[in-house]
């Protein structure tokens, strides 16, 4: 006997046994109650045993671990299991909402679009209501402890499902010296073979497949759902481990080729009351009786249309503890060799009859059997009561086709026994079995047989033909279709579920119907039938043949809904894998991080830079501290971590000529030994980046883009250069990385590089405003250039990133004498924003052409032609109204406005008239009041003009000025 | 996710690509003369068709190499990887047809013939 495990539901112990899953365990227990309806809260029990199972969800363990929405038919039990289930207040014995029930004339299809709508003001208060009643499982709160992983597997064959044809197709395989990885939903191999008592062969198969597993490039995966087929043959798969470190593993397969071996999931049949906790399917209470004894199950009834549910009957036959009180099949009669079996055991069968109604709160009791009429359209004669404990129920069988249509695969529908099955394949796989309409055991084997022969031929390989075999033949009589059973109720009182979980019924559908629905899409969603998180696994054909019987459509012409994937519900924990917190995105640093972390900077992320942003002094706030930064910087020496500026190393015979395209500007007369500030633009005339570029030799130069826009900036250059211009010889070499940039700013500036440097002549004579030197300190090369974003005197050293940081800490131990100050990206704003110079992504947005910002002397009147030229006199870019960029100033100077504030010129009742809007706003300490920068229409003309920022509680009155607010004439520089 | 075969790389996974629109689009030599209209033609129109389609693809987490790519949008069907500056083949057959005879808006199933100029 197996390993005895206990394990815990809604608060109550219970023990199970190794191998068993949630629902086996409950049903050993003799627990068929195991959830609530979504919509009419009605008692419902496991109907299924694998992933199409509707009504056994749970909540599976509690806190930082809980997993809403597991199916009880598909977790393997562990000691101290905690499940519960779901959708039920305040239990699941006594649930309130079941009153739902009672009223369920007044929940049609449609209802929440027709009840909650309007009006929309209420929308907030309904959509509340509705989300406390629509309760399906709740989501942790907490951090998951556990680990998720992505692995990627690259194969010749990939074979879908270890029934019976995907074990033999993996035989015919595992020799042929390919790469192989067969995957198997359920923890064991075996499918619908691990239920049948004659045939053996899969064990044999079994095993032979288990000791080559890992071996010769032959691998199997169990537990493992594949729930996505996309392009190329790659294909997503999740693997649940249970009680492990790591939780879940999504495999990315990329496939040669495809072989789906995916089987086929039992139909339902649709009759009133079919949704009571003991009515399952007939072959998974089968699987559930071979496996487990039902605590509990004395008396069972089978109701069918179809050959394949006599063997449920001929198994609880043997059964010494079970009587088989009758099998209900809506045929006339039967030839097959199941039923002429079990007519042989003496099992009793009613054909032309149906199982009309059922009794039982919360477990069935029994059923009501009538017969049916000719054209099994009504129920006539007398009714009669069959007492029961469980009712097996089968409306024959749907090939698993989700993942073939999800490779865009084409289906055809057969009639004979209404399925969709694979017709034209899109992508390079095949589908074998039960997938692909083959049901009966011995012509599976045989399809396997010849389709791998096939597939070996491909791969220039040829199949051993003494691996053949075979099973003994079982003939299987027509099945007949019933898509709606008949009742002796008015169909308007019937309660005939087709989508359990969503509480749809066949009457439903009908009023859809009736409303003028016609495609089934357009059903689907109004109903929601198919729409919960089993997909209508098992209910999704009954509903297209109810469709089809009542509008007299046939099924072929009506189609399917389309087949979405997930197969089956993924976790957004195995979605997310390893790219989570630290790992979510790329971290960047500059070689200094740790100096500003030890002095407690805060820091901002700039893309994907960590940027110290200030650093305050004990208990300084951020205004505080960076009012000491801006005030050290023009008074002492302002330092700054610049090293996340993009650097492009530009070099080639047609550098010069490279930049007069991609700059505004002119660039061939610049000096070796000069920088200058260059404004990019898009071919439609806006603002992409600016930066300093500096010329180090005749054909070499470095550029500096923004820290943001750096990749892009690279990105579209290389476009340029590869596509458009392949005639230039340039080579552009990203160095962002390869230099730490310190910015040294303010009146001391150039005594601190006298120390850093005392050989070196740093007067303006010799090392003037925007030019650059090549300088040694402490022996390793620098290249420094006098460029400036603040307005002060500034050196920017590029210095080897290994070297960064040591010269950094160089800095402030030479520069302690003129107050050296660190400061952060908040203080370099507003230092810039004193000066009146833009930031590309906040003056700009994509709209701003150079003439909005002021800046026509950086554009080039002699080039013929640079990017972004023509476009800047396009009707558009030459409006009189275009928003220009200003200095705005409060009228009150410690009123510091919200930065994105509309401007207007005249304050009325809303909607009022938009001038413009702030797009930089800060509290300057050197001018002792707010400045603001905004884009205007016509700003530049207005200047003088007073307007208004208007708030919610106040309209504050501002002044249009010039943007430059301190040292317009540039004499610091200079000093 | 479909597979690119970059011509200086081989075959890798789409995620490592990013598509650069409509291919064939030469940027004009003599901007000053063209009239507004025909600058906004260059600038802003682009097919984007259910069908054949060539575009410009860059191998942008690879080698950083731009090549042209004529595609099925359709199907996602790859039918010819050519190089900048070259010549789009000549594109013969029917239009996209669609998997199931669903209405051809929505996603289409065909392979499409094409032979070279
Ligand atoms: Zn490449």
């Amino acid at each position: 006997m197996n390993k005895k495990i206990s394990f815990t539901f809604d608060g109550k112990k219970y023990s199970g046994f190794e191998g068993d899953t949630l629902a086996s365990a409950l049903i050993r227990n003799g627990v068929f109650l195991v959830g609530r309806s979504f919509k009419y809260h009605r008692p419902r029990g496991m109907i299924s045993a694998g992933s199409e199972e509707p009504n056994a969800i749970i909540q599976l363990e509690s806190g930082e671990i809980t997993e809403p929405n597991v199916r009880a038919t598909e977790i393997k039990i562990y000691e101290g299991l905690n499940a519960t289930s779901q959708n039920n207040w305040p239990s699941l014995n006594f649930d309130l909402g079941s009153v739902n029930d009672l009223f369920s004339r007044f929940f049609p299809s449609g209802f929440y679009y027709k009840t909650f709508m309007w009006p929309p003001k209420y929308w907030e208060k309904y959509e509340y209501l509705i989300r406390q009643a629509a309760g399906l499982g709740r989501s942790p709160t907490k951090d998951d402890p556990h680990q998720y992983e992505h692995f990627h597997y690259h194969c010749d064959i990939l074979v879908v499902g270890g029934g019976i044809s995907g074990l033999y197709a993996a035989k015919l395989l595992a020799k042929a010296n390919l790469k192989v990885l067969i995957i198997e939903q359920h923890p064991e191999l075996g499918g619908q073979c691990l239920n049948t008592d004659s045939f053996k062969t899969h064990e044999v198969l079994i095993k032979e497949l288990e000791e080559q597993n890992n071996k010769d490039n032959f691998k199997i995966i169990k537990n493992s759902t594949v729930f996505a087929y996309m392009h190329s043959n790659y294909l997503l798969a999740c693997q649940k481990i249970n009680n492990a470190k790591i939780r879940q593993i999504i495999w990315k397969i990329r496939a040669t080729k495809v072989v789906l071996a995916t089987g086929s999931i039992e139909r339902f049949l649709t009759f009133d009351n079919n949704d009571r906790p003991g009515i399952m399917l007939a072959n998974s209470a089968r699987k559930y009786q071979n496996h487990c004894s039902a605590k509990d199950i004395k008396k069972i009834v089978i109701f069918t249309n179809n050959d394949t549910a006599y063997q449920t009957a001929i198994d609880f036959f043997y059964k010494q503890e079970v009587e088989v009180q009758a099998v209900i099949d809506v045929r006339k009669n039967s030839n097959g060799d199941l039923a002429k079996k079990a007519e042989k055991l003496g099992i009793k069968i009613f054909f032309n009859h149906a199982v009309i109604d059922t009794k039982g709160r919360k477990k069935i009791n029994s059923v009501i059997i009538s017969e049916l009429d000719e054209s099994l359209d009504k129920a006539i004669g007398r009714s009669k009561k069959l007492s029961c404990d469980l009712l097996c129920v089968s409306g024959g069988w749907t090939p698993t086709v989700h993942l073939f249509s999800q490779s865009k695969g084409i289906l055809f529908y057969r009639e004979s026994d209404a399925t969709f099955i694979p017709d034209k394949s899109f992508q390079n796989e095949i589908s074998i079995g039960a997938c692909n309409g083959t049901f009966e055991l011995d012509e599976i084997l045989k399809e396997t047989y010849s389709k791998i022969s096939g597939l070996l031929t491909e791969f220039g390989k040829k199949i051993d033909v003494k691996s053949r075999i075979n099973s003994e033949k079982i003939f299987y009589d027509k099945l007949k279709h019933l898509w709606i059973v008949p009742s002796n109720k008015h169909f308007g009182r019937t309660k005939m579920f087709v989508d359990f979980q969503n509480d749809v019924t066949a009457k439903d559908i009908k009023l859809a119907l009736r409303e003028g629905y016609r495609s089934i899409e357009h059903i689907k969603r109004y109903t929601t039938t198919g729409m919960a998180t089993d997909q209508g696994k098992i209910g999704n054909i009954n509903a297209l043949g109810i469709i089809s019987d009542l509008s007299g459509v046939p099924i072929h012409k009506l189609g399917t809904t389309t087949f979405r994937l997930p197969y089956t519900p993924v976790t957004f924990g195995a979605m997310a894998g390893r790219h989570i917190k630290e790992f979510f995105d790329v971290e960047r640093t500059t070689p200094m991080h740790q100096w500003h972390v030890d002095c407690g900077a805060k820091f901002e992320d700039v893309g994907q830079w960590k940027r110290a942003w200030y650093y305050p002094i004990e208990n300084e706030g951020i205004l505080q501290a960076v009012n000491r930064e801006v005030k050290a910087t023009r008074e002492g020496i302002g330092i700054l971590d610049a090293s996340t500026l993009g650097k492009i190393d530009v070099k080639g015979r047609d550098a010069s000529e490279f930049l007069n395209r991609v700059y505004t500007n002119a660039w061939s007369k610049l000096d070796i030994g000069k920088c200058r500030y260059g404004l990019m633009l898009g071919d439609d005339g806006m603002v992409i980046d600016d930066g300093v570029t500096s010329r180090l030799g005749e054909n070499h130069y470095v550029m500096t883009t923004t820290t943001g826009n750096a990749a892009s900036v690279m990105s579209k250059l290389e476009d340029w250069l590869q596509t458009e211009w392949p005639e230039l010889k340039v080579y552009l070499t990203s160095v962002t990385e390869q230099f730490a940039t310190i910015s040294i700013n303010g009146p001391y500036a150039p005594k601190l590089m006298n120390k850093l440097c005392p050989n070196h002549d740093f007067s303006k004579d010799n090392f003037p405003h925007m030019s650059f030197q090549n300088i040694g300190i402490d022996d390793v090369h620098c290249r420094v250039m006098r460029i400036s974003f603040t307005g002060e005197m500034c050196y920017e050293i590029n210095v080897p990133s290994s070297y960064g940081k040591a010269l950094w800490e160089k800095c402030f131990d030479l520069g302690n004498e003129y107050n050296i100050t660190p400061y952060g990206t908040e203080a370099m704003h507003v230092l810039r924003a004193e000066k009146g110079f833009i930031i590309v992504g906040q003056e700009t947005d994509g709209s701003v052409t150079p003439i909005d910002l002021d800046m026509s002397w950086i554009v080039s009147k002699k080039k013929y032609d640079f990017i972004g030229k023509r476009a800047l006199y396009r009707s558009d870019t030459i409006r009189e109204d275009r928003k220009q960029l200003v200095g705005i100033l409060t009228k009150d100077p410690n009123e510091i406005l919200e930065e994105g504030s509309q401007l207007v010129e005249k304050i009325t009742p809303v909607p009022m008239e938009m001038v413009g809007h702030v797009t930089s706003s800060y509290y300057s300490p050197n001018l002792g009041r707010s400045i603001a920068l905004a884009l205007v229409k016509e700003g530049i003309k207005k200047k003088g003009l007073k307007i208004y920022a208007p708030m919610p509680n106040k309209a504050i009155e501002v002044e249009i000025t010039n943007p430059v607010f301190i040292d317009p004439s540039n004499e610091r520089l200079s000093a | 996710m479909f597979l690119i075969k970059c011509p200086y790389c081989g075959e890798r996974d789409q995620s490592e690509f990013n598509c650069g629109g409509e291919a064939h689009i030469v940027r004009p030599k003599n901007p000053p003369d063209l009239t507004d209209d025909q600058w906004a033609d260059y600038l802003f129109m682009r097919k984007n068709i259910k069908g054949i389609q060539f575009e410009r693809w860059n191998h942008s987490n690879g080698c950083r190499r731009w090549f042209n790519v004529t595609r099925n949008t359709a199907t996602d069907e790859i039918l010819k990887i050519y190089n900048m500056g070259e010549q789009p083949p000549i594109v013969t057959g029917i239009a996209p047809k669609t998997p199931s005879g669903e209405t051809s808006i929505g996603s289409g199933n065909i392979s499409t013939s094409y032979t070279k100029k």
